[in-house]
């Protein structure tokens, strides 16, 4: 059994008048010291999907409304929430797009790391302390036990996802969340941040699920790839296999997004059209309106989930023919 | 922190040199003779030419105004004209009824203002939070001399529980037990401040359960009455610091009528009562007193601000 298994989850945001589903059978698994990239553009949904994993949707209007999440062999969704709360930033922790923010701005960045550490941990305060500072220079804070006691407004932003990394990585979590957890830094430091998660991982077998909306940054850190695309897994497949063959039209829509530095043109390639608002009902495939590939058969019926290969699955009807 | 403090009593200056100079022309800028009008309607203009040179009001305007500051600066605020008494006595007989009852409000509004705001913040959008908030909204918009009578009539005449008016010193037979007659008048202050304080402590707390950290407080298994308290509340507070000082000039105002419903001996009364007695001195130094004092409770603020969001810097 895998770490982490979603099976055919359902998340719907209630309305006034009814409940308009944002996530649709979305199934994964995640093994331990494994890394799940999942990719898609702003409201495919792959947020809300961490968000439920992690338990976080809480009280807002967006609810699970079918599926099954299990965690370590157990049931997510049949806990109650204190035994919910026990696992949250114990065996599962989350990191999030917003390092500026992220951190609450009137405590000293230890104390937030001591306070995840007595949550879960029987430590005296001065134990969780010395810990944090072990933490701190784990993640790379250079002196760390100087800047155990400074606010979060006197750290770069780069520094700030760094004590993030290290508040969730406090109780040694089996699995870790990351929702784009680069985007909102510099390229540079982007960089200096996966390349720190890659190596705790390797160091501490912690299973990640990393969120984000970049190719580039799925390519370098993933073992494996799903592809959202309005509430739906368009495509999943090993890195490698992805890459090796596109089959689905919006991953090689992403991927020629990308553009390239050394081919000089005078309009960046992009996906016509814009993703379906909620509100909009869709008979056929959710991505048939912008497809150069769409047919009349797209417009009635929305494809199923095929294993195209074995470790490779798509939903689409045309899985990897090209405009011919 | 001392050396802001520091800092911030220098800056008091300027402030208080253009307030002393509102002040002073408040008498001279009445139209007419300010001897006249200090005498009254029956002087016979012998009096007033004496008074008039007695005050010095036959000298220049800016030889009388720094005249007055240097006598200001020594504790000098005048003589009043009505106690025949200076002026700072007697401002000094109401400071013991208006210190305690500004205290017991500031109590009442802390005490009712940031639970029942909390409460309403955590329980939003249910029947708890639309009773609190009405209820706020109500208080918020009775006027507070309709509020003291009322109370008056139903805890003082019907329920005979509080005294209805007046207030003996701490000093005098009863000691601390006089605290009783300043209940009503307290309660009667705190009720429109109080429920601002609560709109703000909801408003604020709603505004911070939003933001970022307070996912990340979550997405660390805290309870959520420790994510409230801990997380939400500590950094609402820092908008509800800043409210407090407003909430003390509103005080001022309010004092004013809520000390003359109750009778109550304290400064507010007697600002109204020189006001009718056109004793300008005690007026003056009054107003002067309540100008200081306003910048004063402002640097405690502003202090109290720093202390709770460590983003300010006191430098």
């Amino acid at each position: 059994m895998a770490l982490l298994e979603v099976e055919n989850l359902e998340i719907a945001v209630s309305t006034q008048r009814n409940l308009l589903p944002v996530v649709q059978g979305v199934s994964f698994t995640v093994d331990e010291n494994e890394t799940l990239g999942i990719v898609g553009e702003s409201g495919c949904g792959k947020s809300l999907t961490s968000l439920a994993i992690m338990g976080l949707l809480g009280t807002s209007p967006v609810r699970i409304t079918g599926g099954s999440i299990h965690f370590d062999g157990m049931n997510l969704l049949a806990l109650s929430e204190r035994e919910r709360r026990a696992i949250m930033g114990n065996r599962m922790a989350m990191i999030f797009q917003e390092p500026m923010t992220s951190l609450n701005p009137v405590y000293r960045i230890g104390d937030q790391i001591v306070e995840n550490l007595r949550q879960h941990q029987n430590l005296s305060h001065a134990a969780a302390r010395d810990r944090s500072v072990e933490l701190l220079s784990l993640v790379r804070i250079p002196d760390p036990s100087e800047r155990i006691d400074s606010f979060p407004h006197q750290m770069s932003g780069g520094q700030r996802q760094r004590v993030m990394i290290a508040m969730a990585l406090s109780c040694d979590p089996k699995l870790l969340i990351a929702d784009e957890p680069t985007t909102a830094l510099d390229v540079t430091v982007q960089k200096e941040v996966l390349d720190l998660m890659a190596d705790l991982q390797s160091r501490m077998g912690t299973a990640i699920v990393l969120i984000s909306h970049d190719l580039g940054v799925i390519a370098e850190t993933c073992d494996k790839v799903a592809v959202m695309y309005r509430g739906k897994i368009a495509e999943a497949a090993s890195t490698a296999d992805l890459f090796a063959e596109l089959l689905h039209p919006y991953t090689r829509g992403l991927l020629n997004s990308i553009p390239v530095v050394d081919r000089d043109v005078e309009w960046l390639e992009a996906i016509p059209g814009r993703v379906p608002t909620l509100e909009e009902t869709l008979t056929g495939c959710a991505f048939q309106p912008r497809c150069e590939l769409a047919t009349e058969l797209c417009a009635c019926e929305a494809p199923q989930t095929t294993q195209f290969k074995p470790g490779h699955s798509v939903q689409c009807h045309f899985a990897g023919q090209d405009r011919s | 922190m001392l050396a802001y403090t520091v800092k911030r009593l220098f800056t008091l200056i300027p402030t208080l040199l253009a307030a002393s100079i509102l002040v002073f022309l408040f008498v001279h800028l009445i139209p007419g003779d300010p001897a006249a009008i200090l005498l009254g309607d029956t002087a016979t203009p012998e009096e007033i030419a004496q008074l008039s040179a007695e005050m010095g009001f036959d000298r220049p305007l800016w030889i009388q105004y720094f005249l007055w500051l240097g006598n200001v600066l020594q504790g000098d605020l005048g003589i009043s004209i009505f106690f025949r008494e200076p002026v700072l006595a007697v401002i000094g007989s109401g400071a013991e009824t208006s210190i305690l009852l500004a205290s017991m409000t500031m109590f009442w509004i802390i005490l009712i203002g940031l639970p029942i705001g909390v409460l309403s913040a955590t329980k939003h959008g249910t029947w708890v939070d639309q009773i609190t908030s009405s209820g706020a909204m109500l208080a918020a918009s009775m006027p507070t001399f309709w509020l003291g009578l009322y109370l008056i009539m139903i805890f003082s005449v019907t329920l005979g529980w509080f005294p209805s008016s007046g207030f003996p010193s701490l000093s005098d037979d009863g000691g601390i037990t006089n605290l009783r007659y300043l209940i009503l008048p307290s309660l009667t202050l705190a009720a429109p401040n109080a429920a601002l304080i609560v709109r703000l402590v909801r408003a604020s707390m709603l505004d911070v359960a939003r933001e970022d950290h307070v996912r990340t407080a979550r997405a660390k298994g805290l309870h959520p009455a420790r994510v409230t308290i801990k997380h939400v509340f500590r950094n609402a507070l820092i908008a509800v610091a800043a409210a407090f000082g407003f909430t003390f000039a509103a005080l001022i105002s309010e004092a004013v009528v809520t000390e003359t419903v109750f009778s109550l001996p304290g400064i507010g009364r007697l600002v109204v009562q020189s006001i009718l007695r056109r004793d300008y001195p005690v007026i003056q130094g009054v107003i002067l007193v309540i100008v200081v004092l306003y910048m004063i409770i402002n640097l405690l603020v502003d202090l109290a601000y720093a202390r709770l969001d460590p983003r300010v810097s006191l430098k």
